[in-house]
């Protein structure tokens, strides 16, 4: 991604012309991509600036480890392409629908099941082209692993929810997907659980992922890990952890469906959201142990060796304020992920800055950044606070 | 090692004096009198940093002892206006920390306590000017270590690590220092204190800790970190490959990578660097390879003996002349040690010698190494070549007699030929050193105005006031006009008439 902007494409232009158009009038513009993630984060009903239209994989080299593609492509044509070569996106990107875009999956920053020990989708992200709110076509890093040179502005993207600027492209690290696979279950107590899993990720073993469900009253339920890596590896990880736990190993096909139900909240646990109910993230440090809400549902569902954590309880703005405050005492955050069919669209969904432990004169800082990036508020949708 | 010929002239005396007596009252009821230096003799120590070649006396050093005198520090310099550059071991190799004229010096070397170990969440709260090794030796009876190992890692402060982003030769599969870090406490400039990132896997609004790492000390003073503890693997062998041709030995990464394998450390030297350092440790290299290949493996038993013998073949296929695998620790130890020795090797050859940092894609490898060969007839000067294969980040040692005024001026224009070739072959001008104040007349080339406007703006959202380390890292419009008239009207060596071998 060098500074040369050779490539002037006619959907660029367009791109352009509605940003310019929108900084004149000073009216925000909603970028979506697919829109399968359209009911996460603060609603809004500005005018769509759809990527779709830039769309195709602009470079890939698997000897590289890196993929560069237009933020309007498929996710499901990188994900082809990269198994066609045995290559992954080691963070699990969900797609919560056919249509999810590259693009979108970057600007939602999510990850799935493999995040606990891949890594973030930030930490992937090396490069990205950017249209910013004056229209200005911007490269920042670049397709190499290490680069510092200038701040690292294309991790700034991932997770930030079209509120910072147009992404044109990006370029990611890839990786090769693990010569061996294998998924164990077991039932045990959400406490025992969650010191397994972080006392197992402590030690050289291969623990790719994790999620514990069960009821957050008595505390029983089943604890399902995945691991991944060389094949011996895997292979003499088995019996040792498996006998700890009197865990059974899945069949692939089985355990395949369920890591993909899950990163797609397919299962049941997720399903069925109440009307007047909102399903809620926590996001939390790994010491954290269970934790309980008035009117928490009773099935929750832990990932991420408990830092993740899923459930469902009423979606008033009292609930959610309680939330938080358990949130940030254990030294995390909460969100409202999605919330059902009469719940006020309206209310804020996450934990803002101000809200949470030495953050507040962030908030200041963070205002700054996006005004220098969009000086009209052409991204100014406040999808994310 | 490199003459003081970059001494920027001083403004008036008068004036910095006056302004000196002014910072140093200010500062003294905050500090103990052995934490606050500006007499000359006391604070020429900290004239320059690992890159002796840019040097300049700050106004003052200060060497605050707790977090709270460096939040005083800052208010105070906020309010009298005084820019300060945020120093760590000073073993950065950019010049990132060399002093401002009308600037004060801030050391955290003082803050060095570890402040928690967990290994049940596998994290180490530590204070900036720990040692990047210091953290690793001290949780080693846990099983865990902290793994960006960067080459001065025995004395490099992981602070200077969070504002280089600093690498190492693990970072294919371990990550750099963004990818070890959870959580860092600051200080804007302002004073007021904040923290980026958390213990928890994400945080709320902006990634801002993204931004922060690798941000040469611009935009906050870093009082805590917290990082990432792994579990030591159990075993780890090398094996060692000889190619009698530089491209064989780069088409041999590439396959390592294709054929699905991320080795803990992929490492490449060039001839001249292999008889170099063979003279110095006497590892046993093959000297007659044009270029060696270290491939490191790191797990499990079962599973290092598996990755050993896929590599192996992969190297056979891709032509190698000659294969050793480490038998033993002390071995393995062996086979690095010329790798690790390679810098104080090239300070044998030559009275000094120029580090430079670009990085590449990996198939491009071959293609900059012919450059630099055709480089070195160009400017009359030898250049070593070691350097991390596995992700493209070179390391040229470009020897030169820095008692040579015109042969230094030789060796920085070798050094940014390479980077513009590095910029060109879809590159980065730095790897993991960072531009400090080396490489600053380069962004100019990486970089377009409007990203370099769009940096400034970052900078701005930090620092509205630009007085954290104002002057590296990011050129501004003035000096890249500069810079591009000097490039146009020659970019000529001196002394073209002479003949250099």
């Amino acid at each position: 991604m060098s500074n040369s902007k050779s490539s002037t494409n006619m959907h660029i232009d367009l791109f352009r012309e509605q940003i310019l158009a929108a900084a004149k009038t000073k009216t925000p513009l909603s970028i979506q991509g697919g829109g399968t993630k359209s009911w996460y984060g603060n609603a809004n009903t500005f005018t769509t600036l759809d990527t779709r239209p830039y769309s195709g994989i602009l470079e890939y080299q698997p000897e590289e480890l890196v993929i560069t593609a237009c933020a309007g492509t498929p996710l499901k044509e990188i994900e082809t392409a990269l198994a066609e070569k045995n290559q992954m996106l080691p963070f699990e990107p969900p797609y919560f629908g056919e249509t999810a875009t590259f693009g979108g999956a970057i600007a939602a920053g999510l990850a799935g099941p493999g995040r606990i020990s891949a890594g973030n989708l930030r930490d992937f992200v090396l490069g990205a082209r950017i249209l910013d709110g004056k229209g200005q076509d911007l490269s920042f890093g670049g397709k190499v692993m290490k680069n510092v040179a200038g701040y690292d502005v294309s991790r700034l993207l991932p997770g930030s929810m079209g509120t910072l600027s147009l992404l044109l492209e990006a370029s990611v690290k890839v990786l090769p997907r693990p010569a061996a696979t294998t998924t164990l279950r077991c039932h045990i107590s959400q406490a025992r659980a969650l010191h397994l899993t972080n006392e197992w990720a402590g030690q050289p073993l291969p623990l790719s992922a994790s999620c514990w469900i069960g009821s957050s009253t008595d505390g029983d339920g089943e604890l399902t890990i995945r691991l991944a890596g060389a094949a011996a590896a895997v292979k003499a990880a088995i019996p040792l952890m498996g006998a700890a736990v009197h865990a059974i190993e899945l069949d692939p096909k089985a355990a395949e469906a369920f890591w993909t139900n899950l990163r797609e909240q397919k299962l049941p646990a997720f399903q069925n959201l109440n009307s007047n109910d909102t399903l809620y993230r926590l996001a939390l440090p790994a010491a954290c142990g269970p934790v309980t809400i008035a009117n928490m549902s009773d099935e929750i569902i832990l990932e991420w060796h408990g830092q993740q954590r899923w459930f469902t309880a009423p979606g008033d703005d009292a609930t959610f304020v309680s939330i938080k405050a358990l949130a940030n005492a254990n030294g995390g955050h909460a969100t409202c992920f999605k919330q059902g069919a009469n719940v006020d669209p309206t209310k804020q969904r996450f934990t803002l800055l101000s809200e949470h432990t030495h953050s507040a004169a962030l908030e200041a800082v963070q205002a700054r950044l996006r005004a220098s990036f969009d000086p009209a508020g052409v991204f100014a949708t406040s999808r994310l606070p | 090692m490199i003459p003081m010929n970059m001494v920027t002239p001083l403004p008036e005396l008068a004036a910095i004096t006056a302004l000196q007596s002014k910072l140093v009252s200010a500062l003294r009821p905050i500090l103990p009198a052995h934490a606050l230096l500006w007499e000359a003799e006391d604070t020429i120590p900290y004239e320059c940093d690992g890159l002796a070649a840019y040097r300049r006396m700050p106004l003052a050093v200060a060497l605050p002892e707790t977090e709270d005198q460096v939040a005083q520090i800052l208010k105070i310099c906020f309010d009298m206006q005084v820019p300060i550059v945020p120093r760590g071991s000073g073993t950065g190799l950019s010049g990132g920390a060399m002093p401002i004229s009308q600037g004060l010096v801030l050391s955290l070397a003082k803050l060095k306590k570890i402040i928690n170990i967990d290994p049940f969440t596998r994290t180490a709260v530590v204070q900036p000017g720990v040692r990047n090794l210091a953290i690793s030796e001290a949780v080693a009876h846990l099983g865990l270590y902290y793994a960006p190992d960067p080459s001065s890692q025995i004395a490099c402060s992981i602070g200077g690590n969070v504002n280089e982003n600093s690498g190492g030769v693990h970072c294919l599969k371990y990550g750099l220092t963004l990818h070890n870090v959870l959580k860092v406490r600051g200080i804007l400039m302002n004073g007021e204190i904040v923290e980026f990132g958390s213990l928890a896997p994400d945080s709320p609004g902006l990634d801002l800790l993204a931004i922060v790492m690798g941000s040469e000390g611009m935009l906050t003073v870093v009082t805590e970190v917290t990082v990432k503890l792994i579990a030591k693997p159990k075993l780890a062998r090398v094996i060692m490959a000889s190619f009698d041709d530089i491209e064989k030995g780069a088409d041999a990464v590439a396959a390592i990578i294709a054929a699905g394998i991320i080795p803990a450390g992929l490492e490449m030297m060039d001839k001249a660097t292999t008889r170099a350092v063979e003279e110095f440790v006497h590892a046993g290299y093959d000297l007659e390879a044009e270029t060696i290949l270290l491939c490191e493996s790191d797990g499990t038993p079962e599973e290092v003996a598996e990755e050993i013998e896929r590599m192996t073949k992969v190297l056979e296929q891709a032509g190698a002349s000659g294969i050793r695998i480490s038998q033993n620790e002390a071995e393995r130890l062996q086979f690095w040690s010329g790798r690790k020795n390679a810098f104080p090797a090239a300070g044998r050859l030559a009275p000094d010698y120029y580090c430079m940092d670009g990085t590449i894609p990996r198939r491009n490898i071959g293609t900059l190494l012919r450059r630099i060969q055709g480089m070195e007839k160009k400017y009359g000067l030898a250049c070593l070549n070691v350097f991390h294969a596995g992700d493209g980040n070179m390391h040229p040692l470009i020897l030169f007699n820095g008692a040579d005024q015109e042969e230094w001026h030789r060796a920085e224009e070798f050094g940014t030929e390479i980077l513009e070739a590095c910029v060109e072959l879809d590159g980065t001008i730095t790897g993991e050193h960072g531009v400090g104040i080396e490489k600053i007349n380069s962004m100019c080339v990486q970089f377009g105005e409007g990203e370099r406007e769009s940096f400034w703006g970052v900078k701005a959202a930090f620092d509205p006031e630009k007085l954290l380390n104002p002057d590296k890292a990011i050129p501004t419009l003035n000096r890249c006009a500069e810079y591009g008239r000097m490039r146009i009207s020659g970019g000529n060596l001196p002394h073209p008439e002479l003949e250099r071998f």
